[in-house]
């Protein structure tokens, strides 16, 4: 291991040079890892936002009019058929006009099972006032809705579907989705009113459900058309029918990658000069080593050495600067409700491959001066006294 | 008295375009535990040969033979184990590394073979550095040292790994007057106690005059060669 004595001590003894390549390695690595939580961060966000509250496989009838009859066990085969499907639940749905005093919206009745409403929507979580539906022709409605209609909590408003007639529904509650047109559309009841209402029988228009890695929709519902074998259903995904996020997600992620690739060359082609300068500096003491006895592998494997050496510190600083970094960002980069304007996502995986590339590249890089120095001659050396 | 160093029809041309012939058709041989100089003007040729006993350089054509192996037929890493073990070197520009300490760089030959530091090493390692007088200074980095102490260390450090041959270029061609005198005194005692065999070369006639043999260099040919008679 003298190889790598010599290697420590010829950083130790230039300790201005070091510094300033462990920084620049640093930087590189840091850069690396805040652009690569930022963006990972900036995806989960989208992500979620989108579609972590939404049906991401969803299956309805073929027939926008028809509806599912034997939706009990359909749920049940799809449960068993995937253990990646979670939080599945059913509702029956149908347009209408909702109508208070003179006024009129129109509206869209979502009959939900509300044991499992919850596993996808959220939907006790997103109540602002009142509460959730509890009995037959109880609805909860948007607090936009709410406002419009100028309602109170116990209000009875009318619903009015086409070909079957009005029925009078009580306001128990309201909700915020924070999206416009669910305040403005949706009405929520249990799944029984609207079963009522429609004078459909035991029924559901869609069974709902999430997947455990959302980029895995799609061929879960390729998978699920076997399983429901049934031709008249149609399973759909969000992948799918949300081709433009998904390619701007992908693009993200190419760009991420594309970031990293240039980082990481400027990375080696930075240590590469760096050693193939301290090649010539150290020329002296290699040519003298080699008059001692000292075999061309074990000269290259001092710089080898130097590079992974350098990269191991550039990396450990790295990291710290780039969480640090990170740290500051998502402390005073604050949005107006004070939360960070984009949550970053910390992934050790990620962060623990950086630091590995980095520790790989300076190594890489040293190949260079290392091949150098085993080719130096010890003629030059003392010829050059 | 055996001979540990043959030369035989050794050339030395130097350029491909334009050639220069440096050493013609040299012969010659060195007994073991002889004390040798080699003197000549600059350009003579005498660094060129003491390269190529050295193992440094290669001989165009001819055979060098160094305690009976030749050398043609050795590879790099064999030539480089050869140096480690069987050469010791004594440069005009004493080439420590100056990021080690004075003992360090005496230990730098035996650390190479990557062989663990032992007591006895360590101990040789001190005896070494006494014998140069520099155990006060044993733990100075090289660049803290003055020219005599650096270029006593480089002796001590040629002597690490127990050589049979010692090969010096101007050991004492940046030194004072007095300071040669006693490196040179040193390099003698060297060669009575350890039977180490010495080729010197210098330009300093009085100093080779020392020598129990002296042979000049003159346009890349032997030309005087005189031995005392013991």
């Amino acid at each position: 291991m003298i190889s790598l004595k010599i290697a420590l001590r010829f950083l130790k003894s230039s300790k201005a040079q070091t510094f300033l390549i462990v920084l620049g390695i640093s930087v590189g690595v840091s850069v690396q890892v805040f652009i690569g939580s930022l963006i990972q961060g900036l995806q989960k966000d989208l992500v979620d936002s989108t579609i972590g509250n939404s049906s991401q496989v969803t299956v309805v009838n073929v027939d926008d009019n028809a509806y599912i009859e034997d939706y009990m066990t359909l749920s049940m085969q799809i449960e068993d058929s995937n253990e990646d499907i979670e939080n599945l639940t059913y509702s029956l749905n149908t347009p209408g006009t909702l109508i208070y005093n003179s006024t009129t919206e129109p509206v869209l009745l979502r009959g939900m099972e509300l044991n499992t409403v919850d596993g996808i929507y959220d939907l006790s979580g997103k109540v602002t006032s009142g509460r959730m539906p509890s009995a037959d022709y109880e609805i909860i409605i948007g607090t936009s809705l709410f406002d419009k209609f100028n309602l109170s909590i116990g209000d009875n408003v009318l619903l009015q579907v086409p070909l079957i007639g009005e029925t009078s529904l009580t306001i128990v509650g309201t909700y915020d989705f924070n999206v416009s047109t669910i305040n403005d559309l949706w009405i929520i009841s249990n799944i029984t009113t609207a079963q009522t209402i429609l004078n459909s029988g035991d029924v559901v228009s869609n069974i709902e459900m999430q997947v455990k890695d959302v980029f895995m929709a799609n061929e879960i519902a390729v998978d699920l058309q076997e399983v429901v074998a049934n031709s008249n259903y149609n399973i759909t995904d969000w992948e799918t029918s949300n081709a433009e996020l998904l390619s701007a997600l992908t693009a993200q992620s190419s760009s991420s990658y594309l970031i990293q690739v240039f980082v990481t060359i400027s990375v080696i082609l930075g240590i590469t000069s760096v050693l193939a300068i301290t090649v010539i500096q150290k020329s002296r003491q290699i040519g003298i080593l080699k008059a001692m006895g000292i075999k061309d592998s074990q000269a290259s494997l001092i710089f080898l050495s130097e590079g992974f050496i350098l990269g191991i510190f550039g990396a450990i600083g790295g990291v710290l600067l780039g969480l640090g970094l990170a740290f500051t960002f998502s402390t005073f980069a604050l949005d107006a409700n004070g939360e960070p304007v984009i949550a970053l996502f910390i992934d050790p995986t990620f962060i623990l491959i950086s630091a590995l590339v980095a520790v790989f590249s300076a190594s890489t890089a040293s190949i260079i001066p290392a091949r150098k120095s085993s080719k130096l001659s010890v003629m030059e050396v003392i010829k050059n006294g | 008295m055996d001979k540990v160093i043959e030369l035989t029809n050794v050339n030395k041309i130097y350029g491909t375009v334009v050639q220069t012939q440096v050493l013609f058709d040299l012969n010659l041989s060195f007994e073991k535990e002889s004390f040798n100089s080699i003197i000549g003007q600059s350009g003579s040729g005498k660094s060129t040969l003491l390269n190529i006993i050295g193992t440094l350089d290669k001989a165009t054509s001819g055979e060098v033979i160094i305690n009976g192996v030749n050398t043609k037929s050795l590879s790099k890493n064999n030539l480089a184990k050869l140096r480690n073990k069987t050469l010791g070197f004594i440069f005009q520009f004493h080439y420590l590394l100056p990021e080690f300490t004075a003992l360090e760089n005496v230990l730098m030959p035996y650390r190479i073979n990557n062989e663990k530091v032992t007591k006895e090493v360590l101990a040789r390692a001190d005896e070494l550095l006494d014998l140069v007088g520099l155990s006060s200074v044993k733990n100075n980095l090289a660049v803290n040292m003055s020219g005599g102490q650096q270029q006593r260390t480089a002796i001590a450090r040629a002597l690490m790994n127990q050589p049979e041959i010692i090969l010096a270029d101007e050991p004492t061609g940046n030194l004072d007057s007095d300071t040669t005198e006693q490196v040179y005194e040193l390099l003698r005692e060297i060669n009575k106690k350890y039977k180490t065999t010495f080729i010197i070369i210098t330009h300093d006639r009085r100093i080779a005059e020392k020598a129990d043999r002296i042979i000049e260099i003159k346009d890349g040919k032997v030309y005087v060669d005189v031995s005392k008679t013991v």
